[in-house]
């Protein structure tokens, strides 16, 4: 096939959370420049699998930009070269053939490898169970104009809950801090009247489980935002600092 | 208190000690530099020696030297704890990495630019710190500090260091500088680029004036 591709793929593989792992050379050959990245990986485990070896493990689900699931990180950077884009929207075309592609998991104390570059996000999931919700009542769904919101804090809200959660901020950051995901995460209410009752309590909860589960403090080198595919901003960095310092010096709590 | 130790003991609460305190070494810069310029008057030290003799006996600039040590000491323990701590958030380094990229080497070598001010620190307080304050307990005479100036910045090593540290200087607060204003949850469309401009701005300034005095003492410019 004209136009088709050869590449070097060097992929960290690793049983286990306790395998010391290792790099693996796989050569691909005939990769079409329209191929996804995880197309591409697809094609290397069909023939892994034919050739009785254990495909490479790696996480994925919708495979158009939304899910957050698949992490990689390519060529020294989270998600590959290219800027706003997650892996499996990211095309061979943006490589040459012949090039070696190094291909690593997220790395950070609190997102331990599960397998090869599938890794353990469930951090994220617990900081978002100690205070990523509004509490409301079930029932019938209001009316759509009960609570006007302003266009700029709904379009600014809006941007923030863009954060897909896929961690590359914290891939990127030299302190694995995950400040950028936590802060999307607290702006998204603390822009909206329904966020209100719960703003201080939210950003303490969700700051102190963030240091609880060993991520790293923000220096604002700025890698995140330059690596997010969602292009969250560092500005919610700074609101949730607003947030936090404002709810620890006003709490009722002693 | 305990609310108060617990939130200087979080990840935010540290970043927010690193940035007032890095704040406050930035006003002193300030006045340093001021003070300092004086030798630019090139009257043989006059001026100068005024400026540092009232620095050295007025009693609200002896106390803020006290409040400047606990603040300099409080931004190096807790940079070099912060830096240790973050180091140890990702166990495994990756093979190879773009940093480049994505962000300033100098916002990312925040430590090794403290380290090298450190150091250079340390010697300039020996320079000139203990002799402004000690000096007729060593000398048994009275030397002024302008004339201890000259005698220091005679030598091409000191000059060439005081210029190389100033260089640390400037990166450092190239990032420190805007970086503590966004610690502070201080962001804003309008506001952020008059501060990083600022940011820009004195990052040159400052340690090219400081860089200057010795330079132009060795060259015997200013007498
Ligand atoms: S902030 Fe960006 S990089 Fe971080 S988890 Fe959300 S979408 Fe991913
Ligand atoms: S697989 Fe869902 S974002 Fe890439």
């Amino acid at each position: 096939m004209s136009g088709n591709m050869n590449i070097t793929l060097k992929v960290w593989r690793q049983k286990n959370k306790d395998d010391r792992g290792r790099f693996e050379t796989y050569p691909v050959q005939g990769v079409s420049p329209d191929m996804s990245f995880l197309e591409m990986f697809d094609v290397l485990n069909e023939r892994l699998i034919n050739e009785g070896k254990e495909p490479v493990a790696f996480d994925h689900d919708c495979r158009e930009g939304i899910c957050g699931m698949c992490s990689m990180y390519i060529n020294g950077r989270p998600h590959g070269p290219l800027q706003g884009v997650t892996t499996c929207q990211l095309h061979m075309r943006s490589f040459k053939t012949n090039d070696t592609i190094v291909v690593e998991p997220w790395r950070a104390k609190a997102f331990p490898v599960i397998k090869d570059l599938a890794v353990d996000r469930s951090s994220f999931d617990r900081i978002m169970s100690a205070g990523g919700f509004i509490s409301v009542n079930t029932g019938n769904a209001q009316d759509a104009n009960a609570t006007p919101i302003g266009k700029e804090d709904a379009d600014t809200a809006f941007a923030a809950a863009m954060c897909i959660g896929c961690g590359a901020c914290v891939a990127a950051c030299k302190n694995a801090s995950a400040m950028l995901f936590v802060s999307a995460k607290i702006s998204q209410f603390a822009l909206l009247p329904q966020g209100q009752p719960e703003r201080k309590s939210r950003v303490s909860k969700m700051v102190a489980q963030m240091d609880a589960e060993g991520f790293g403090s923000c220096t604002n080198t700025g890698a995140c935002e330059a690596e997010c595919p969602k292009g969250i901003s560092l500005s919610n960095i700074a609101r949730m600092n607003r947030d936090y310092i404002n709810a620890q010096f006003t709490s009722q709590q002693m | 208190m305990s609310w108060f130790s617990k939130m200087l003991g979080s990840s935010i609460g540290q970043k927010l000690i690193m940035g007032v305190t890095g704040l406050f070494l930035i006003s002193f810069l300030v006045v340093h530099c001021g003070i300092n310029a004086l030798i630019f008057m090139n009257d043989g030290g006059q001026t100068f020696n005024k400026g540092a003799e009232f620095m050295g006996t007025n009693w609200l600039i002896r106390t803020m030297e006290i409040v400047l040590f606990a603040g300099l000491l409080l931004h190096i323990i807790k940079g070099y704890s912060l830096t240790r701590q973050n180091l140890n958030k990702r166990p495994v380094e990756y093979a190879v990495s773009a940093a480049n990229k994505n962000s300033k080497w100098y916002s990312r070598s925040m430590g090794l630019l403290g380290t090298l001010l450190l150091i250079f620190l340390i010697i300039h307080l020996k320079h000139f710190w203990i002799t402004s304050r000690f000096t007729d307990q060593i000398t048994g005479g009275h030397i002024t500090l302008y004339e201890e100036m000259k005698i220091i910045f005679s030598e091409l090593w000191v000059v060439v260091l005081y210029m190389l540290s100033m260089i640390s200087l400037g990166y450092h607060l190239l990032h420190g500088f805007q970086s503590a204003f966004q610690t502070l949850g201080l962001n804003h469309k309008r506001y952020t680029p008059l501060i990083k401009n600022t940011g820009v701005i004195f990052s040159i300034l400052f340690p090219l004036l400081f860089a200057l005095m010795p330079l132009v003492m060795y060259l015997g410019i200013i007498k």
